[in-house]
């Protein structure tokens, strides 16, 4: 009996020794974060050792390819999956992710451990946090900004033989485009053109059917011409809005854009398409994100001196689309401390400086304030302009219903050549009608 | 020895280990009751993964129902979906894409098919060499298949628009098989005719071993043409089967999704969007569930109401 108690009291001090600290105690716990596969992700995975190594908590990562990733990482949240601890996810889901209770709701959690939400950009608080928009409801922390930009062969626009035929023919420089129509200038001039015995072409853009990626194409479009979702002083009333007379100019622009001058067999691009037609040498103007660039300007065949960026140049005014994410915690998650502490970690500002010296964007007010961050990137400062003149897409908790329909009505007008920018546009407020009348919404 | 002698000490000795108790049981049993202990598991397991889905579809499509907001209150909206998508204009157009994708490509596949089996069956040297390489696309995923005509595709660097250039002198880069409103419903109906003929030309080999040589030696003996023995013989002996493989495709394309969403993804536009294309896009994307419940109704009885009808045409050709 004593041989046996004495067994017991030295297996109750080994766990009483092995107990107080807390980064053993998290010892053997995981979490897993849950994000589309890109560039960032990368820069992700090796931000989160240092959480690793500071809290023992071993991180595991889900990423899926952007196509698909809507379809799984929504599909995992509405059957209330385990999956994720922590989610990644695009800024539009924050309005159905937060009505169906796929989020934990972080406002207690900020307030408990002096997280601050007005350190972050308020454009990436509005967009990818907050939710119903411009109300303090904090579903996620501002993790990647992102919005859609420009890259440029700066090799080709030096060249003294293209600089002279582009000003003889616009006059006026080859240099980046300070609006829509000098894009397209640029792209014209391009589009066919023989450089070093390939032929070229203008610009690969957005036109992909099946997710986003006509619908994040055209939107660049149409903001710079003025477009607006609804009438600002009446929510959802979308007439004389959405199928403005801007709005028809920024979409016929983006079909002659496309017409004139994508690549052949550019009909069902999106961001990877893109990418492709650059880094091998095919177009002299790519749309894409800004999370792409670290990449590309670290590309040997097209970055370094070969690569300019721009933000979206205006037509009427300026614009540029939202991309970006917030990181949440699933609301499903087993693990949810664990993935507060997480989300905590990543919120302080020597993390978030960290976050982008790897090729994350932060949206940190410490990283985007400081005086030397502009000139910390060669699209650094563009990233500041750009997402300081951001529009974001519905983010209704129906967001799916209204962004398929864009797909269908923009792909309809402008690959398919069905109708015109009119009616597509009427079409897409009838759409968008009755998605919000099933809504209840009006 | 009789069968029924071998089998008699096996059945003694399987009437030995049943338990006295079971044994009192089955002998109670009447043969139908039996028969329905003995079919009753798969009964159960049909009506738990086929019956009550199918009326659980139905059920929903009645409904407000969306997978994705399980909380929501459900609303019974009577038939509000089926005269929705019957008044629809965009579910209109997927039906009519669906039905021209399925006329074309059912009646190269059953030509070609066919004429490949009758070639298959003359006996020349090495025809079953040629019949494995026929075979090869149907033994290939769609996944891939639709993958790598992706890139045959391809207007710069496709093996498929250099081989049109080289035939008729157009340049590859100027024509687009998957972005081009009026090529890409016909760039789908070439893979699936591509990868699914071998399927026919199989059927209706069937078909035509099946025919005796004492009919053709009787139409050589009636001094019958080649082509008469074609007409009055092969063809119709060959017809059922013929007709069997025009139904197991004409449900197979009416259904197709895979082919075409890696193709196209139903573009441009809506050029080539199928409605199984957009029954997903609408129960899996927009997530209106109980509305894509209607809708694959809807489907399901075109589909069933006209192979039935095409069953009993079936019958018909065979019974004469």
């Amino acid at each position: 009996m004593k041989r046996l108690l004495a067994t017991l009291g030295a297996l109750v001090a080994a766990v009483l020794v092995a107990a107080p600290s807390g980064n053993a105690y998290a010892q053997g716990k995981s979490l897993t974060l849950c994000w589309a596969a890109w560039d960032p992700a990368n820069a992700l995975v090796e931000l989160s050792k240092d959480f690793t190594a500071k809290s023992g908590v071993n991180m595991k990562f889900e990423f899926v390819p952007w196509p698909n990733f809507a379809d799984r990482m929504l599909n995992e949240l509405n059957s209330k999956g385990k999956l994720c601890d922590l989610m990644i996810g695009d800024s539009q889901w924050i309005g159905g992710a937060a009505e169906n209770g796929h989020y934990v709701k972080l406002n207690d959690f900020f307030a408990r451990e002096g997280i601050k939400i007005d350190d972050f950009m308020p454009a990436t608080v509005a967009g990818y946090a907050s939710w119903p928009k411009g109300t303090p409801n904090y579903w996620a922390l501002p993790a990647m900004g992102d919005a859609l930009a420009w890259t440029y062969r700066k090799d080709w626009f030096g060249r003294p033989e293209l600089q002279t035929a582009f000003k003889q023919k616009y006059n006026r420089d080859l240099a980046p485009p300070k609006t829509q129509a000098e894009l397209k200038d640029i792209a014209e001039f391009f589009q066919g053109r023989e450089i070093d015995g390939k032929k070229v072409y203008g610009a690969a853009i957005f036109t992909e059917r099946g997710s986003e990626g006509i619908t994040m194409g055209v939107a660049n479009a149409l903001y710079s011409h003025g477009f607006k979702y609804q009438d600002p002083d009446k929510p959802y009333a979308m007439d004389g809005f959405v199928n403005s007379a801007d709005a028809v100019a920024g979409l016929e622009f983006y079909k002659q854009l496309f017409k004139c001058c994508a690549p052949p067999g550019y009909s069902n691009s999106y961001m990877q398409e893109g990418l492709d037609a650059f880094k091998s040498g095919q177009v002299a103007l790519q749309m894409n994100w800004f999370a792409f660039f670290p990449g590309l300007h670290k590309d040997p065949n097209v970055g370094g001196e070969r690569i300019g960026f721009f933000v979206n140049p205006p037509a009427k005014t300026h614009g540029s689309q939202l991309g970006g994410q917030g990181i949440s915690v699933v609301a499903y998650s087993p693990n949810k401390d664990e993935a507060l502490n997480y989300v905590k970690w990543f919120a302080s500002a020597e993390v978030q400086k960290r976050w982008w010296s790897l090729g994350g964007y932060s949206c940190h007010k410490a990283v985007l304030e400081d005086p030397g961050f502009p000139s910390s990137a060669p699209f650094a400062a563009d990233f500041l302009t750009a997402m300081g003149e951001v529009q974001d897409f519905w983010a209704e908790p129906s967001y799916a219903q209204l962004l398929l329909s864009m797909q269908k009505r923009v792909h309809d007008y402008v690959v398919a050549d069905q109708g015109t920018a009119k009616q597509a546009l009427d079409m897409l407020i009838q759409d968008w009608t009755k998605v919000f009348k099933e809504d209840g919404k009006i | 020895m009789t069968d029924t002698a071998r089998l008699r000490p096996l059945a003694d000795r399987a009437a030995a280990a049943t338990p006295p108790g079971m044994a009192r049981g089955i002998r109670g049993l009447s043969d139908r009751a039996i028969a329905w202990t003995f079919i009753s598991p798969t009964i159960a397991l049909l009506l738990a993964i086929n019956i009550f889905p199918l009326l659980w579809t139905v059920y929903l499509s009645f409904t407000n129902y969306r997978a994705n907001r399980p909380n929501a209150p459900l609303v019974w909206l009577g038939g509000q979906h089926y005269t929705d998508i019957l008044t629809s204009p965009d579910i209109w157009a997927a039906m009519q894409v669906t039905a021209r994708f399925v006329i074309a490509s059912i009646t190269i596949q059953t030509l070609v098919g066919f004429a490949l089996a009758w070639l298959i069956d003359k006996k020349f040297r090495g025809h079953g060499v040629w019949t494995t390489v026929i075979l090869l696309p149907m033994m290939l995923s769609p996944a891939v298949v639709g993958n790598f005509w992706t890139f045959l595709y391809q207007p710069q660097i496709g093996l498929f628009n250099y081989m049109i250039s080289f035939v008729t002198g157009v340049p590859p880069s100027s024509f687009q098989m998957l972005g081009d409103t009026t090529l890409s419903p016909w760039a789908i109906v070439i893979v699936d005719t591509w990868m699914w003929t071998p399927y026919v030309m199989l059927i209706c080999l069937a078909g035509l071993r099946s025919i005796p040589d004492s009919i053709y030696e009787a139409a050589e003996v009636d001094r019958a043409s080649k082509w008469r023995q074609f007409v009055s013989i092969t063809l119709p002996m060959a017809l059922p089967f013929i007709m069997l493989a025009v139904l197991f495709r004409g449900i197979e394309n009416f259904k197709m999704f895979d082919m075409v969403n890696l193709l196209t993804g139903g573009g441009p536009g809506s050029t080539t969007e199928v409605a199984s294309i957009t029954l997903k896009r609408e129960a899996f994307e927009k997530w209106r569930t109980g509305y894509a419940s209607a809708f694959a109704i809807i489907l399901f009885v075109t589909v069933f109401g006209l192979a039935n009808i095409y069953v009993k045409a079936l019958n018909r050709v065979k019974q004469r």
